[in-house]
């Protein structure tokens, strides 16, 4: 059967074989970091495809239907525009600062990728406090954004780069307090032995209706945190021009662009191994025939299938909600999901404790 | 525990009414046939305008070359930007009495916004909105138009 998990084994074990141990370690290094840059790229290119093609279809339009078979070569062609354009930087900004936010957000992005299990036996680093460095990290691409609107010297970008300080500082806790909710379930917080613990059902189903609440938490908080509509005031081309970003151009600009929908990814990502069971097949219980069936679709497709769900989710958000105003927003965050989300916390402990999920 | 009430109707209320919205887009991106974007060079042939689009002030002719325009001038004096220019002359009538008649209806394209009040003002119905929009000239002079046929006249009854 067609695995990941072989073809990484074979490629260490001939590695083994060809160089001594040091080398090993280094050659595998490269081998990650190309393949992370090289799922960048890809990502950046599908999911921009998708967004258009999603959001034309909503909007009853075609969406781009010219560059290449149906429009799929579009985003390509976009890219190289982006990046013979000239990356400028204004004369007002601080310089260092300016230059240094985009990398920041992008390398943020990278990091989150490390512990997350992409199939069976394939992950970067399978650290024991794996889904606590996620939200840690995470927290990190804020200060990329503050750095990105106050190196400007721009009104439009400090005050999206403000917005987006204010957002993620309240949006933070209810997606941490879901995280944590269904950590108490898991019991742990290494990612594959949350995946291993949905071996017999996803926790969505598992959860009963707890883990619904805090599912539909976790997806509006993420939402928030990645400057998405209805929550994008960080960008809100309609009042802010472009927020944070109105200064940049060329390659910088893409950066930032590419970091969004990378941010996305990785959410939703988290979001599928957490609720979803990640790479796990859907397994119902003791069916052993069924889940023997379900067992034949590879793992890495269960988790791109998954995550391309919760994509298209907030994809259809975008393009169904209006923005929310300010006060809104934080009326949203402090007046419902932080108590739904405690009152939440409390009740799925007690059903931890008392054993009442499957 | 009346907060509590409110709270929780607030919050079925509101996650109701987005999954309304989410159900419309839902159903947009699900069918395909109500896409409306035409694909405007490609289907020339087939291309249908929407009833209400207006393209230009055109002038009604019958198949006698015949017009109801009176030269009353109201839709000169409706136009708010002074794209219809009027020039009348006098008729001598079977009984030799003068009567004021339409010499030239000349139309200027080019500052014309489609504002539809020419032909609301009409009283004869003698203009109507066409629905060509394909206007580009090389020479802005060409957007000047007359909008009368030449040799033709006022129809019989019009008045």
């Amino acid at each position: 059967m067609f695995s990941i998990e072989n073809i990484t084994h074979s490629i260490d074990a001939w590695l083994n074989q060809t160089l001594n141990p040091t080398m090993v370690v280094l050659v595998e290094s490269v081998i990650v970091g190309i393949s992370a840059i090289t799922l960048f790229a890809v990502l950046g290119l599908v999911l921009v495809l998708m967004e258009r093609k999603v959001s034309a279809y909503m909007q009853i339009r075609l969406g781009p239907n010219r560059v290449g078979p149906g429009g799929s070569l579009q985003t390509v062609a976009d890219t190289l525009k982006l990046a013979m354009k000239e990356g400028l930087t204004p004369d007002g900004a601080d310089k260092f600062l300016f230059n240094l936010a985009p990398y920041l957000v992008i390398g943020v992005a990278m990091l989150i990728l490390a512990p997350i299990a992409f199939a069976k036996g394939f992950q970067i680093w399978d650290i024991n406090i794996g889904v606590l460095y996620i939200s840690a990290v995470s927290s990190l691409s804020v200060i990329g954004i503050l750095m990105a609107g106050w190196a400007s010297n721009n009104k439009y970008s400090l005050l999206g780069a403000m917005r987006s300080g204010a957002q993620i500082v309240s949006y933070e806790l209810s997606a941490g307090l879901s995280i944590l909710s269904m950590i108490v379930l898991t019991g742990s917080l290494r990612i594959s032995d949350i995946v291993a613990s949905q071996q017999d059902g996803w926790w969505i189903f598992k959860g009963h209706i707890p883990a619904i609440i805090s599912f539909v938490i976790f997806i509006i908080a993420v939402t928030a945190e990645t400057n998405r509509a209805p929550f994008d005031l960080a960008e809100a081309e309609s009042e802010l021009t472009a927020g944070f970003h109105t200064e940049y151009s060329g390659m910088k600009f893409a950066l930032f662009f590419l970091a969004e929908y990378v941010n996305i990814f990785i959410v939703c990502a988290i979001g599928a191994t957490l609720f979803l069971g990640g790479w796990m097949p859907l397994h119902i219980g003791h069916w052993t025939a069924f889940n023997h069936v379900m067992d034949y679709i590879p793992s890495s497709l269960w988790f791109m299938g998954k995550t391309f769900s919760l994509i298209f989710l907030m994809m259809w958000f975008r393009w169904t909600f209006p923005r929310l105003r300010i006060d809104q927003l934080l009326n949203l965050e402090w007046k419902y999901l932080l108590p739904i989300s405690m009152f939440n916390l409390l009740l799925m402990t007690l059903i931890a404790i008392k054993g009442w999920h499957f | 525990m009346a907060f509590l009430k409110d709270y929780i109707t607030e919050v079925y209320q509101g996650v109701r009414s987005l999954l309304k919205g989410m159900k419309l887009t839902g159903y947009y991106f699900t069918h395909r046939k109500e896409i409306i974007t035409q694909q405007y060079p490609d289907n020339k042939a087939e291309m249908k305008l929407p009833e209400r689009f207006r393209g230009e002030v055109v002038m009604k002719h019958d198949d006698h070359n015949e017009h109801a325009c009176t030269g009353c001038t109201a839709c000169e004096l409706a136009c708010p930007n002074a794209t219809i220019k009027i020039i009348t002359k006098f008729d001598i009538t079977p009984e030799g009495k003068k009567k004021k008649a339409l010499d030239t209806f000349i139309y200027h394209l080019e500052l014309c916004t489609m504002c539809n009040l020419c032909i609301e003002a009409c009283p004869t119905d003698a203009i109507k909105m066409a629905q060509n929009f394909e206007h580009s000239v090389t020479d802005r002079s060409k957007l000047t138009k007359k909008l009368n046929n030449p040799g033709s006249k006022i129809r019989e009854g019009v008045e």
